[in-house]
């Protein structure tokens, strides 16, 4: 080792290693003492093992908590407020709010009130990257201004970078009222929708072949 | 009355007894006076001591934006307001502390290019470079917390685009962005930890990483002036450098300080200048998610990487979020062990050239689109850009209100006329010279390559009309895209009347 190049580098270290070994040599001397300080230390490690646990609790809280125990029903409102065939931003507050959340613990979401008590609530984060997606009625698709995502007024995936359609809420209608399931930010692992729903039944009555039929006529006349 | 020499001891005298005490000036004097090989006194050796100045910047102005932010979800967007309208120079703090984010970005990447091109991570300074590393991680850690911290719509939707990142992770996307988060959604607790990321975790490990890295420039020296052909051996170095340096070697203060003082100096005043012609860096708009009508947009930093994320494929997104960062900086950390020794000169190292030329083209080209974002919709062009006269004029009346279909469904928030609108799907002043009619019906209809199919938001009336108005677009008069097939069955009667339409006005 004393002929490696690095050994070339360091000043202090063979100074160091020296009197390293004066001190390995004293303590020998004083095993009592050397097994004494080695307790010691493990005496440490265990109490900052003990220490450890309530700090790791503190810190990863928000992770061992159940995503859907975040969830409560929120009303939106009287189902008048939504005019049949027709999608409308509503904004809510999230129930799960804590006193410094300020304005960020409002949210919002597209309601779209297909006919009776069949209504589809999607949420306005894209489900690309998030960005707020806006509904423009006379085209009938959602538009995300950040990377392009477009969504059909059924909230599936129209063109653009995200890999399927937007977020639904889980909606019920008690009385008059729209209720959905929210409480935390719609991502692609903390949808608010259980996903036992598949998107297609939503809307069975939907004409299948209006695309093609569309196209027919077109042409033709 | 004391004599000026009786002044002098009794300077001395209190100079001996923290001295004493201390112990500091001897090892100091020999830091600032080490050797350094005459050639590396240049101005290409001064960007890292740019970047430790810069950081003491960042630190003391960090610490007078303190006294005023607010970290609270509810009120840190309106202390930001008050610090740039009501606290006297509140603005050119956070001008200064804004700039001085950027400027130090700009010039840890400088360094690191240098250090790169000149050989400087070989042996034996090759954890000055792993290290090195980590501090460029935690510098644009600072940069990302910072804009955080601005706590505007930016950051609101920033946040968001950080969570639906995470959310990716395979099985712990959920827990994890609930960590990121620090609760359900992006909120008071979402802003305090990003708080105490940029003010005490990054910059604490900065500080104690930047020292390391210091510690070890002094103690392994500066490098030398790279010279084709003097190849980097284990067995040799250290007693090269060590001979090279002790023979024609000057001290660094203050032969070659003063280089780095001057063009830290320099690298100040054009902060101040950046900050006091141009001011603070936002904030935007409020963070209150309710507020939709917004284009979120990373700082420039970042740009690059919201571009790659609109280009990439979407089922590439995922895996590239993910290994992407793990082949990089797993390359820039094993760079110096794999490539430890031989040639430091640049033009012995082609490859090295190449690679860095490659990248920053890269990066660059990637940064220039982000600042024009051609992936987004644009989405106010349906109602904000009109569609230009020389279209419209001696337009038949369907054609027409083919263009108030076109205007009405939106389709100007994708596709450009006369240079105004959207970039996201291709300008459309000649593409009847690229599509037949039915070619465009089949487009508009069903969609596909990148667009919405409008099937259900169009009548047929609607689509014939907007067809019509989209036949006549034939540019400067270029000839009509044609179906040669229609020829060989003899059936062109139905694309025949849109040709005629378009020459006749064209």
């Amino acid at each position: 080792m004393s002929t490696s190049p690095e050994q070339g580098i360091p000043t202090q270290a063979d100074e160091f290693k020296e009197s390293a070994a004066i001190t390995a040599a004293k303590a020998a001397k004083h095993s009592r003492r050397a097994f004494l300080f080695k307790l010691s230390l493990a005496l440490n490690g265990a109490v900052g093992a003990v220490v450890a646990v309530p700090i790791l609790g503190y810190l990863l809280g928000p992770a061992l908590k159940k995503n859907a125990s975040y969830n409560s029903w929120v009303s939106l409102g009287s189902i008048s407020e939504f005019p049949e065939g027709e999608t409308r931003l509503v904004d809510y507050r999230n129930p799960t709010t804590t006193v410094t959340d300020g304005m960020t613990g409002n949210a919002a979401c597209w309601v779209r009130h297909i006919e009776g008590k069949q209504f589809q609530v999607f949420a306005i984060n894209c489900a690309h990257l998030g960005c707020p997606v806006r509904w423009f009625p006379q085209s009938r698709l959602f538009l995300c201004p950040c990377h392009g995502g477009a969504y059909y007024e059924d909230g599936s995936r129209a063109s653009g970078p995200p890999e399927r359609g937007l977020f639904e809420y889980n909606y019920t209608v008690a009385g008059n009222h729209l209720l959905i399931e929210a409480g935390s930010l719609p991502t692609l692992s903390t949808e608010a929708c259980n996903r036992k729903k598949p998107l297609i039944q939503i809307e069975p009555h939907a004409p299948e072949g209006v695309v093609a039929e569309d196209a027919r006529s077109a042409r033709s006349s | 009355m004391e004599s000026p020499k009786g002044k002098k001891s009794t300077s001395i005298k209190l100079f001996n007894w923290f001295e004493s005490r201390l112990g500091l000036a001897k090892p100091l004097t020999e830091a600032a006076q080490h050797p350094t090989p005459e050639r590396s006194a240049s101005w290409w050796y001064v960007f890292g001591s740019a970047a430790t100045v810069l950081l003491m910047l960042q630190v003391v102005t960090g610490i007078l934006l303190a006294l005023v932010y607010s970290p609270s979800a509810g009120e840190a967007w309106s202390s930001l307001q008050f610090l740039n309208h009501n606290v006297t120079l509140g603005w050119f703090l956070r001008a200064m502390h804004g700039w001085g984010s950027d400027f130090m970005i700009a010039i840890v990447l400088i360094h690191l290019v240098q250090v790169f091109l000149f050989g400087a991570y070989k042996f034996p300074r090759e954890l000055t470079w792993i290290i090195g590393v980590f501090l460029l991680l935690l510098t644009l850690g600072m940069a990302f917390t910072g804009q955080v911290l601005r706590f505007d719509q930016d950051a609101y939707w920033g946040l968001g685009i950080g969570a639906s990142i995470v959310s990716r992770i395979p099985l712990a996307g959920g827990p994890m962005v609930h960590l990121l988060l620090g609760g359900p959604i992006v909120g008071g607790t979402t802003l305090t930890r990003f708080f105490a990321l940029h003010v005490f975790i990054i910059p604490g490990t900065l500080l104690v990483l930047v020292g390391l890295h210091i510690w070890m420039v002094l103690r392994l020296g500066i490098n030398e002036w790279p010279m084709p052909g003097r190849i980097v051996s284990k067995a040799s170095y250290v007693q090269e450098y060590h001979e090279a340096t002790h023979k024609d070697g000057i001290p660094f203060v203050p032969d070659a300080a003063w280089k780095d003082a001057v063009f830290a100096a320099a690298i100040l005043l054009s902060v101040m200048a950046c900050a006091a012609l141009l001011g603070p860096i936002g904030p935007t708009g409020q963070p209150d998610p309710t507020i939709i009508q917004t284009a979120p947009k990373p700082d420039f930093a970042f740009l690059w990487l919201y571009a790659v994320l609109a280009y990439l494929p979407p089922e590439l997104e995922t895996p590239f979020l993910f290994l992407a960062p793990i082949v990089v900086i797993g390359g820039m950390l094993l760079l110096p062990l794999v490539a430890g020794e031989g040639e430091k000169h640049w033009s012995r190292r082609p490859v090295a050239v190449v690679m860095v030329a490659v990248i920053a083209v890269t990066l660059g080209a990637f940064t220039r689109l982000g600042t024009y974002t051609p992936w987004s919709p644009l989405m106010n062009a349906w109602s904000g850009d009109p569609i230009p006269t020389r279209y419209l004029s001696g337009r038949s009346p369907l054609e027409r209100e083919g263009a108030l279909v076109l205007q009405n469904k939106q389709c100007r928030n994708c596709h450009a006329l006369g240079g105004e609108g959207g970039m996201r799907g291709p300008a459309l002043d000649n593409i009847a010279a690229r599509m037949t009619e039915d070619q465009m019906i089949r487009q508009v209809l069903q969609g596909g390559g990148n667009m919405p199919a409008y099937g259900k938001a169009l009548s047929p009336e609607e689509t014939r009309a907007l067809v019509s108005f989209l036949m006549t677009l034939r540019g400067k008069d270029l000839s009509p895209a044609q179906d040669y097939s229609r020829q060989l069955t003899g059936t062109s009667a139905a694309t025949q009347p849109a040709v005629e339409n378009g020459a006749r006005v064209q």
